[in-house]
């Protein structure tokens, strides 16, 4: 009995100095400090999305106004830079590898908490994995956390101390921690035991029962209107003279639906951020930027590469005739090289950028510092080389200037552009005006976006399109899926089981040896010589790479945009209004 | 004005506007589908008499738009007079498809151009292009009222003059046709179209849907005409004396319904005009870079471009005048003689 009174008031104290803890914040514990400028506490930042997210859950987050608030909210145990595209310790104080490569042990900060006050700990994250990992769950990273089709283990050493084993030497290996964003167990692990985890976390959940060790957090959702994000008073970053941050008090997203009433907004002052703008919106911005006290920025071309797509997939014959018929030219390396050739990626990037893109012969873009290959020539246009090329394929030309093939055959055929993108509506445009030149009639033929998609991956009923892709993250493994014969974005090819083409197995051959390679100089050799056969073989005929281009207030400090997602929020942490 | 002036004067402006347009190729300075790429968003061309120096022409010239750097910032180079001649050779085109030739009615040499109406975002001539896509607008309207006009007919006076179960059906029919969502319907169709089509067949296609759709106005007008002509007494006089029934309707009946098909003409071109631009507006009309009023306009669906460049908006100021011509047209054909 005594002993029952004992302990319950042993427990009941430790319950009360928890509750003190939690309710004021002190800089005890492994805080991280940040090098940029010290700022001035206070303020907040609008900013425009162009949709409602759909959910604040990070597990099954799939587009982008929702990984864009949630981002906000969470943190992972080691990030990518976004401007030096390093890794750099996050929630993980430091990390070390074992001799093989393939035991990573990651030191946790300690004495840091959760948005709601709850510490954190290994246990946490242990769950994030077994969560993230889980089958039934569908996360949208799971994906990435498997090698070779094996997930990685996942064990606590000690409360602060987490080992990951992976299925073989991974050279990415630090990489995969980013955009895997860390959950509390102590909110989450009822609703995953009772398998209603992917449910969890919709827009109407309560303020108490959301909670993260992002440097924001919930405040309130409008529906319709915006998400509003507070300072998350236990965020574990101070900088060099001790203040906590996030300097902000708020976050708030306005649900804007288009580019052009989105920048409406930001001249009138309503929005303090722009996220990507078009050329056009941009040129349009930087006549009155000294008057209305804004910034704009173009950071160069990012990591997105526009390309011209030809139907390389085998299943057409007998099913599809004509497709059928016009993929004997598409297969035909000399033709695909003559089109290369034809195209002026010039004159792209002048009427469609506005000047403010860059031309692309291979799919790494010159924004990716480590790894585009600087030795690949600049594409230039040159009609001479491009008839050369047809000529010495059995290609000819009648009398009014029209090309044809062997059997006699006019060449024509059909490239697909997104209807609600004029870019590439633009950029099939021209492509048609140029390739009129060496006598090949194409029609531009617009469609609805996702109509366009079910041709190109389901029926493989087109002859060309025009599409882009642009990877979340500069290292080539984030490319695997695009490259290897067997991805599933492998676009103009889909679904081989055995790679079609000798280039192809080189490609999956060099692909697979530098996802394990640990030696970085070779590790970029090899993603080299894939940009060499990309841009000899031309699978796909990459065009050009559009900057990056965004906007801020002025007086906004310590913004510091970058050409990776999220361009400008990456470090709203550091953000503080100057005076 | 009298009845036959106040009809003379908008078919008169109808007429000189349809000419130029048929003689496109002659009339426009260069091909409606040359780029120059140089020169995108050019403003329009000025067409001086009095040079930097205060000197008179008597020839009229213009300055080359140099551009200063910027996208789409020209200035007028001074440095040079560029004359503009008539009847220069050209680019090749043809007239209704038959009359070849390279004689253009105007023109400047290189490196100058005259862009009469500036130029669009290929640097392509709004002028020319305005021209050749009357073709596409301005014709599919004309040739839609026709096939309109004579389903109506038909189908109107059939309706009307037998009567019975066939007048039934008809009428349902036109009902149907009435309440269907056109537009929506026009979008699922495009998906089901071969990917490829030449503009011809767009063309002809465009035709035959706006004609499809137009047909029940004009139909169920004929049907009421018919309706009470076949009633009267001459008419029952003349089958009195033995008439058949091809000759009444010939000879008595379908007169009558004359004045309605040519109001209903003047009234449904301009709808049907609108309607093609319309439907190029939203890319379900001739592909690029075949020009219609429609797919020019197209254009102005960027902010930017709207606000930016004036000129672009031109092919729709055009239908306003074209619109009023007609539906003058139609208000002094509706009068009593």
């Amino acid at each position: 009995m005594n002993a029952f009174l004992r302990y319950g008031v042993v427990a009941l104290l430790c319950v009360q100095t928890v509750c003190a803890l939690a309710s004021m914040p002190s800089p005890v514990g492994d805080l991280l400090v940040t090098k940029s400028e010290p700022g001035r506490p206070g303020g907040k930042l609008v900013v425009a999305e162009r949709s409602e997210p759909k959910t604040l859950n990070p597990v099954t987050a799939l587009d982008g106004p929702s990984r864009d608030v949630i981002r906000r909210m969470t943190a992972d145990l080691v990030r990518i830079n976004r401007s030096t595209q390093l890794t750099e310790p996050a929630l993980a104080i430091s990390w070390t590898a074992s001799p093989d490569k393939r035991r990573y042990t990651l030191k946790l900060r300690r004495g840091i908490k959760f948005s709601d006050g709850h510490p954190f700990d290994a246990d946490d994250v242990v769950f994030s994995f077994q969560v993230y990992l889980d089958e039934k769950v569908h996360s949208v990273q799971r994906d990435l956390l498997l090698i070779d089709g094996k997930p990685i283990g996942v064990a606590k050493l000690d409360p602060y101390t987490v080992q990951f084993e992976l299925p073989k030497a991974y050279a990415a290996a630090e990489r995969l921690f980013d955009s895997v964003a860390m959950l509390p167990r102590h909110l989450l692990e009822q609703p995953y035991k009772e398998g209603r985890l992917a449910s969890a976390w919709g827009l109407d959940v309560p303020v108490s029962a959301i909670a993260g060790l992002g440097p924001f957090r919930l405040k309130e959702y409008v529906a319709g209107q915006r998400v509003v994000l507070e300072r998350n008073p236990f965020y574990w970053k101070i900088d060099s003279k001790g203040v906590r941050l996030p300097y902000l008090d708020q976050v708030v997203f306005l649900f804007v639906p288009s580019e052009d009433a989105q920048v409406l907004r930001f001249q009138a002052g309503d929005t303090d951020i722009l996220n990507r703008i078009s050329a056009e919106n941009f040129a349009v911005l930087q006549k009155d930027q000294q008057a209305r006290g804004f910034k704009l920025f173009d950071l160069g071309p990012g990591l997105e590469y526009n390309f011209l797509l030809f139907n390389l997939n085998d299943d057409t014959t007998g099913r599809l005739p004509e497709v059928a018929r016009h993929q004997a030219w598409f297969r035909e390396q000399k033709f695909r090289q003559a089109i290369s050739e034809a195209i002026d990626r010039d004159a792209i990037v002048k009427l469609v950028y506005q000047g403010r893109a860059t031309p692309l012969i291979a799919q790494v873009t010159p924004g990716n510092k480590l790894w585009s290959d600087a030795s690949l020539p600049k594409p230039e246009r040159s009609l001479t080389k491009a008839k050369d090329l047809l000529r010495s394929a059995g290609f000819r030309w009648k009398a009014d200037g029209t090309l044809i093939d062997s059997t006699g055959q006019p060449v024509e055929f059909s490239v697909l552009a997104s209807a609600s993108n004029p870019q590439r509506k633009q950029m099939a445009t021209l492509i048609q005006a140029d390739l009129k030149q060496i006598g090949i009639n194409v029609q531009v033929v617009p469609m609805e976006f996702r109509a366009q998609l079910d041709r190109i991956i389901q029926t493989h009923d087109y002859d060309a399109a025009i599409m882009a892709l642009g990877s979340g993250d500069v290292d080539p493994t984030a490319e695997m899926n695009v490259w290897l014969s067997t991805g599933g974005t492998h676009l103009w090819h889909l679904g081989e089981k055995q790679p079609a083409t000798s280039w192809e197995a080189d490609i999956d051959q060099l692909m697979r040896a530098q996802e394990t390679e640990m030696d970085a100089k070779k590790r970029k050799r090899e993603y080299d010589q894939v940009q060499q056969i990309i841009a000899a073989q031309l699978p796909i005929i990459c065009l050009v790479s559009p900057n990056i281009l965004v906007g801020a207030k002025a007086k906004l400090a310590n913004f510091q945009p970058a050409i990776l997602d999220h361009y400008t929020l990456w470090n709203a942490d550091e953000l503080f209004w100057r005076q | 004005m009298t009845r036959a002036q106040k009809i003379a004067v908008p078919l008169a402006a109808l007429i000189a506007v349809h000419m130029l347009v048929v003689f496109a190729g002659f009339v426009a300075p260069y091909d409606g589908a040359t780029q120059f790429r140089e020169h995108p968003y050019a403003p329009p061309s000025r067409i001086h008499l009095r040079d930097e120096s205060g000197h008179f022409h008597t020839r009229p010239f213009v300055y080359a738009w140099k551009n200063n750097g910027d996208f789409a910032e020209y200035v007028e180079d001074t440095g040079r007079i560029m004359p503009v001649r008539f009847f220069v050779h050209g680019e090749q085109y043809r007239v209704a498809h038959v009359l070849q030739s390279s004689v253009h009615l105007f023109g400047v040499e290189e490196p100058a151009h005259v862009f009469l109406l500036g130029s669009d975002g290929y640097g392509r001539d709004q002028f020319s292009r305005l021209l050749f896509g009357g073709q596409i607008s301005l014709i599919s309207g004309l040739l839609a009222a026709a096939l309109a006009l004579s389903l109506g007919l038909l189908c109107g006076s059939a309706g009307g003059y037998f009567g019975g179960l066939l007048d039934g059906l008809l009428m349902r029919t036109s009902e149907v046709f009435l309440v269907l969502p056109w537009l929506y319907l026009l979008f699922a169709v495009r998906a089901f179209l071969p990917l490829r089509m030449s503009p011809v067949g767009t063309f002809l296609l465009l035709i035959a849907i706006i004609g499809a759709v137009g047909w029940t106005r004009p139909a169920r007008l004929v049907r009421g005409i018919v309706l009470s002509a076949k009633e009267r007494n001459y008419v029952m006089a003349a089958r009195g004396f033995g008439a058949t029934e091809w000759y009444l309707l010939r000879r008595h009946v379908l007169p009558q319904t004359r004045g309605v098909l040519l109001t209903q003409a003047a009234i449904l071109i301009p709808q049907f005009i609108l309607a093609e631009v319309t439907l190029s507006f939203l890319g379900l009309g001739v592909a690029e870079p075949v020009p219609s009023w429609g797919n020019m306009l197209s254009a102005l669906q960027q902010y930017n471009v709207l606000s930016s460049y004036w000129w672009m908006i031109i092919p729709g100021l055009v239908l306003i005048p074209i619109f009023l011509s007609y539906y003058l047209l139609a208000r002094s054909l509706e009068q009593p003689v």
